[in-house]
């Protein structure tokens, strides 16, 4: 096989071109979101969770679609990102109790 | 005991005769170390996260201009590159191969920018008194959380950069495939992924209202 020959696997390529273009476009304008969000003068905690929120959103659309999971079988989906999942949450549960008690020992 | 029929077990699923994700050897290992290489970043973000509220006199330096603009701009430098990558992978599949190979090398550029803009904002900081053990603003963790974690993102994509070029000459004298540039486009989005977390955990939660 030369190396510019399609294999076998893994070369659909869906998605357009405009397409791409208005998962750009929506990715800028969160962040110009998130930018204006940061001036507003929210409480730390509100703001931490819309700005961790808005990221969420802007990372599945570049997975989504940039890296085209959208559009793979359903089991690299499952095998991917649940078992993320699975280990933040296991990360969380051991570092949040200590990170509330920190909380709690501020002056 | 009978003996294992190859032809019949290879043209099974759990025999290694079909692929069972549907996709090639390379990006199902790209996408394995994608996801490894996230937990990395999560836990160094949660450990910054765990420093900074643990801190008593945690600074909010970053004032709109330069820090917020800058940050900003390389937020939108990523985000285009990004752009640029996955019309080189479409490209590519096409088997446009001069289009594909101009935009790799625009991505690699975005790269390039970046790397060069962070560098300038880090010798802005080292001038001002912050380095990675010591914070003229408050607690030296600052500097070190700061540096670290940006370091640590900006040699992913200095990575990413001699990647994309090693790949564009390949793919530019026919040695590799648009598998290859669609398995070098999954590391480039998560690089820019993982700064949609650092832009705002680092920097907008670090304004300086005050100004």
């Amino acid at each position: 096989m030369s190396a510019h020959d399609t294999t076998a696997l893994g070369t659909h390529q869906p998605g357009t071109k405009k397409l791409f273009m208005w998962v750009w476009f929506w990715l800028l304008i969160l962040t110009g979101v998130e930018v204006l969000l940061a001036y507003m003068r929210l409480d730390p905690h509100p703001m931490l969770i819309l700005l961790v929120g808005l990221s969420l959103i802007k990372s599945a659309l570049i997975v989504a679609y940039f890296m085209h999971l959208r559009f793979e079988k359903i089991g690299l989906f499952l095998i991917i990102v649940p078992s993320l999942v699975f280990c933040l949450v296991m990360i969380l549960i051991f570092v949040f109790p200590d990170s509330l008690r920190i909380v709690r020992l501020h002056p | 005991m009978a003996e294992l029929d190859v032809d019949a077990v290879a043209g099974q699923a759990w025999g290694g005769g079909v692929a069972p994700f549907a996709t090639n050897t390379k990006k199902l290992g790209m996408w394995l170390f994608l996801l490894s290489d996230s937990l990395t970043f999560s836990t160094a973000i949660l450990a910054y996260a765990y420093v900074r509220l643990s801190s008593a006199n945690w600074p909010r330096p970053f004032e709109i201009s330069p820090a917020i603009l800058n940050a900003t701009f390389l937020t939108f430098i990523l985000l285009s590159s990004s752009l640029t990558m996955v019309m080189a992978v479409a490209a590519a599949h096409r088997n446009e191969v001069k289009k594909a190979v101009i935009y790799i090398l625009l991505t690699a550029v975005g790269g390039i920018a970046f790397v060069g803009l962070h560098m300038m904002e880090w010798f802005r900081l080292f001038a001002e008194g912050v380095t990675p053990w010591s914070n003229k603003w408050g607690d030296p963790l600052f500097g070190g959380t700061f540096f670290g974690l940006t370091g640590l993102h900006m040699l992913h994509v200095s990575i990413g950069v001699i990647y994309l070029c090693i790949i564009a000459l390949g793919f530019g004298r026919r040695k590799f495939n648009a598998d290859h540039v669609e398995v070098s486009g999954l590391y480039w989005h998560f690089v820019d992924l993982v700064w949609m977390f650092i832009f705002p955990m680092v920097y907008l939660m670090s304004v300086n209202l005050k100004g």
